[in-house]
């Protein structure tokens, strides 16, 4: 019988293991530098990082929550998208099977809506704490100015999520969260100045938002769309760009 | 042997920085496993609503909008749609990208001082937890039918009277006219910016000296000014709502304020 050492190499030591882990968790500074820029996801991180920029005090972790909680709607959210269809006469219809028949669905669908909700209170906490460390200062302008950007898609990801279980709480949340859009000045038909630009209920800010007059099928399939594909395609170009500026411009701490 | 040598080699540089693997790696990881727990815990332990079918013909009373909107919506009371719903958001939207431009102190950077930088922190808090965060859960908790104000324990009674009292300003002030009573209300809220403008600018001159006002510039201090007057032109109207029953500061044919 093989001794277990034996065994260890013969797994770890042939040309397939080889191609798919470049090394091993050897604890030396060489090694410790490649865990972070030979890892796609760690690699978003530089090398090495201030000391008190590693501290949870420092950074309450609100950043990478943030991300995570958004990773956690993904991947519940792909869940979700195999059973519902974004069509009126359905799309209610399917919410009971999800929450029902699938399995898991019912706590896919709280995981997703939860995450969702908890992504809205982290962002504003992290930007918070960007705002008390003054990190936005320079060289870090530009983040701050896509942090921003971020921090209203997440809104706008949150609330065209919010009609698509088709039900009371979501049309007329949705319907009330809109209704400011018809009273854009000069764009909707019941704000300053829409007679000089000719804006009327079918065709003013909101029925672009809408796809139509009123809050209605065509909503739904445009709010799905925007929701699972075009905010979180947007989003996370924005996000590559973030973390992508927070390595180039040093870590969490002061510039040097 | 080759990571010994690199570190020997580096070893003279003094900088206080760690290994991103493992003191960086290790805080996000247990933390994110944390958070996780939790909210599988919460995801298994409450319910995400789910209401009656939609029904465009039975308007609920009150229809709320998301909760974090639910600041915008309690903005409504005191505002009209194309001000608390478009133009006070999108200045907050354009006024928060505006921050680090606005603000030069170099101290702060990296690090919590409250000290260094009293006013911009007092502001911030001003305009996110006092303003937006509070208006939220007046919104949430504190509106009931007909978007009166109620308790949270107390009953939602769908016919609570409210007797409507509210009047403009200029009719407060004694114009009758309406064209006189448009004129009276332009001159007050121009007459509140250029005021508050002045004010501002005394208090800056003040607090942080002319040096200050000259690294700052006019640009500068013309955006943060504008923005600072019109957050604070929210509990204004608040005030002159709620102590003295007044519904617009200034009609037009076009836009109410």
């Amino acid at each position: 019988m093989k001794k277990w050492e034996e065994i260890k190499r013969d797994i770890t030591e042939n040309q397939v293991w080889k191609a798919i882990f470049r090394h091993g968790y050897e604890d030396t500074p060489r090694n410790r530098v490649l865990m972070v820029t030979a890892n796609v996801w760690l690699h978003l991180h530089p090398a090495k990082v201030r000391r008190h920029g590693v501290r949870m005090r420092f950074t309450w972790c609100m950043g990478g929550l943030t991300f995570l909680m958004f990773l956690v709607t993904v991947v519940t959210g792909i869940y979700l998208m195999f059973y519902y269809r974004p069509v009126a006469e359905y799309a209610y219809a399917d919410m009971k099977y999800l929450e029902f028949d699938m399995p898991f669905g019912m706590l896919m669908r709280n995981m997703h809506r939860w995450s969702a909700h908890t992504m809205v209170v982290f962002v504003w906490l992290h930007m918070f704490r960007v705002f008390l460390t003054g990190s936005y200062k320079p060289p870090r302008e530009f983040n701050w100015i896509v942090g921003v950007l971020l921090l209203v898609l997440t809104l706008l990801l949150s609330f065209t999520g919010y009609l698509l279980p088709w039900d009371q709480l979501s049309i007329w949340a949705v319907t009330v969260g809109s209704n400011m859009a018809r009273a854009t000045p000069l764009l909707g038909h019941e704000g300053p100045f829409a007679d000089l630009v000719g804006a009327n209920p079918i065709y003013d800010a909101r029925a672009f938002l809408f796809g139509g007059g009123e809050i209605g099928p065509h909503t739904l399939l445009r709010f799905y769309i925007l929701h699972c594909i075009f905010i979180p395609m947007v989003a996370s170009l924005l996000m590559a760009i973030h973390f992508w500026r927070i390595r180039r411009d040093s870590f969490s701490g002061p510039p040097l | 042997m080759a990571g010994i040598a690199q570190e020997k080699r580096k070893s003279p540089v003094v900088d206080d920085k760690v290994h991103t693997w493992p003191h960086l790696v290790r805080v996000e990881f247990l933390v994110g496993i944390f958070v996780m727990l939790v909210l599988i815990l919460w995801s298994l332990l409450v319910d995400a609503p789910l209401e009656e079918p939609a029904n465009p013909t039975r308007t609920p009373n009150p229809s709320k909008a998301p909760w974090y909107f639910l600041g915008l919506q309690e903005m409504l009371v005191y505002f009209d749609p194309w001000h608390a719903g478009v133009v006070l958001p999108s200045l907050i939207i354009v006024g928060l990208m505006m921050i680090p431009f606005i603000d030069i102190n170099p101290k702060g950077n990296g690090y919590y001082t409250f000290k260094e930088r009293k006013y911009e922190i007092l502001t911030f808090f001003f305009g996110f937890h006092v303003l937006w965060v509070s208006m939220i859960i007046i919104g949430t908790f504190f509106r009931g039918p007909g978007w009166n104000l109620f308790w949270p324990w107390q009953h939602w009674d769908p016919h609570k009277v409210v007797a409507l009292t509210n009047v403009d300003l200029p009719y407060v002030l004694g114009f009758r006219d309406y064209f006189w009573s448009s004129v009276c209300g332009g001159v007050v809220v121009f007459g509140y910016f250029v005021v508050s403008l002045a004010a501002f600018y005394l208090w800056i001159l003040r607090v942080k000296g002319k040096d200050f006002l000259e690294r700052w510039g006019m640009v500068r201090f013309l955006i943060t000014a504008l923005l600072f007057v019109t957050m604070l032109s929210l509990p204004a109207k608040m005030f002159l709502r709620l102590a003295f029953n007044v519904k617009y500061v200034w009609v037009t044919p076009w836009f109410n304020i």
